[in-house]
């Protein structure tokens, strides 16, 4: 943990202990916008890796509009949309817990970061809950797709109207369940993610009741915050591509 | 008012680390991207209750790109950054649309093809 430990001997400015400031940075400063650039150069390889994902989605769509209109109908709006909120009010928290570690506010960062990281659980937690329905009703990837009676039966009922193209269930388009395969690899992609970012705000978490950080040396947190918020904004896009086809 | 962070060194306080002069979000600021960020949100599912055909896709991903200007520029404090932080963005969102658009070029030039094959395979009726 104390890996950015220094003691005063080694370095040029004799006289003062300061703890956490590595030997090779001369201020404060410079390592916090050294480390920033470092993790900005981390969220562009992040966002290309989701790329790739993004790219099938946008291949798949294009040739097969069919799919995707008639798949996503399995997927339920509301929960999603409890999981944007949720997400949003992390980020909320994530970036005031930031302010606070600037501010020198250390019980305020730590309630922050507490909240921060329920809201995650939160989002996980309504994640597993979707994802236990479509294994119970046969709404898997690819040729694995075959969804049973009592899900047909509750598609009809909430798309009473044959016009609708929803409810011709029983008629799903060739290859339907590659909907599903990309709905499985982007939102569990995104979830490890999740996963990991609650790792991360854990470690900073326990750095701050530990009280290692303070106005001069918050970096930690703010990088945290950072990839928090990127994973934020994958499922900003995610959230309309996947459950508000029309 | 980007505030460039490299080296602001100030002459008074030359003992090591002390001068790090943050620009600080207000909670105002914060308070109200987060506001908005709820209200797009509700804004992006309201107009899926509207048949607009294609338009649909442009209005929701049109909101999503702003929900994530909000997000990058406060949440991620890019508007009071060194500006290099936001080039690297920027790169990486260069790199994306290569990515897609190079991509999308290439398969919609063999659907024909594919087709064609699907055809003479019978697994699909001829249009």
């Amino acid at each position: 943990m104390t890996d950015e430990h220094h003691t005063i001997a080694e370095s040029s400015h004799a006289g003062e202990h300061e703890p956490f400031l590595a030997h090779h940075f001369d201020t404060h400063a410079q390592q916090l916008n050294a480390g920033k650039l470092g993790m900005w150069i981390f969220l562009l390889t992040e966002i290309l890796l989701f790329s790739g994902l993004f790219l099938i989605y946008t291949v798949y769509r294009s040739h097969h509009p069919e799919i995707f209109v008639w798949a996503h109908q399995f997927l339920d709006k509301t929960l999603g949309g409890v999981n944007t909120v949720v997400l949003i009010a992390s980020s909320f928290t994530m970036a005031w817990a930031v302010r606070c570690a600037q501010k020198n506010q250390r019980r305020g960062s730590i309630v922050l970061l507490v909240l921060t990281w329920f809201c995650a659980c939160g989002f996980l937690g309504i994640k597993y809950v979707e994802y236990k329905h479509k294994w119970q009703d046969g709404l898997l990837w690819a040729s694995r797709f075959k969804p049973n009676e009592h899900e047909i039966e509750a598609i009809q009922k909430h798309y009473p109207d044959p016009g609708h193209v929803a409810s011709d269930v029983e008629n799903a388009p060739r290859n339907a369940g590659i909907f599903f395969s990309i709905y499985f690899a982007m939102t569990g992609l995104h979830g490890l993610h999740v996963l990991a970012g609650m790792i991360a705000i854990g470690w900073v978490l326990r750095r701050s009741i530990r009280g290692d950080f303070n106005s001069q040396y918050f970096g930690p947190v703010d990088f945290v915050g950072l990839y928090w918020h990127l994973v934020d904004l994958i499922w900003i896009y995610l959230f309309p591509l996947l459950y508000l086809i029309h | 008012m980007p505030c460039s962070q490299l080296y602001s060194t100030s002459p008074e306080h030359d003992t090591p680390g002390y001068e790090t002069h943050v620009h600080v979000v207000p909670l105002w600021v914060l308070a109200a991207v987060f506001v908005t960020l709820l209200a797009m949100t509700y804004i992006t599912v309201a107009a899926t209750w509207f048949n607009l055909g294609n338009w649909n896709l442009y209005i929701a991903l049109g909101i999503a790109t702003f929900k994530a200007a909000l997000v990058l520029l406060y949440f991620m404090h890019l508007r009071y950054d060194n500006p290099f932080n936001a080039i690297v963005l920027i790169t990486a969102l260069l790199f994306v649309v290569l990515f897609l658009s190079l991509t999308l070029l290439d398969t919609f030039q063999y659907q024909g093809d594919i087709q064609s094959w699907e055809e003479t395979r019978g697994s699909i009726q001829a249009k």
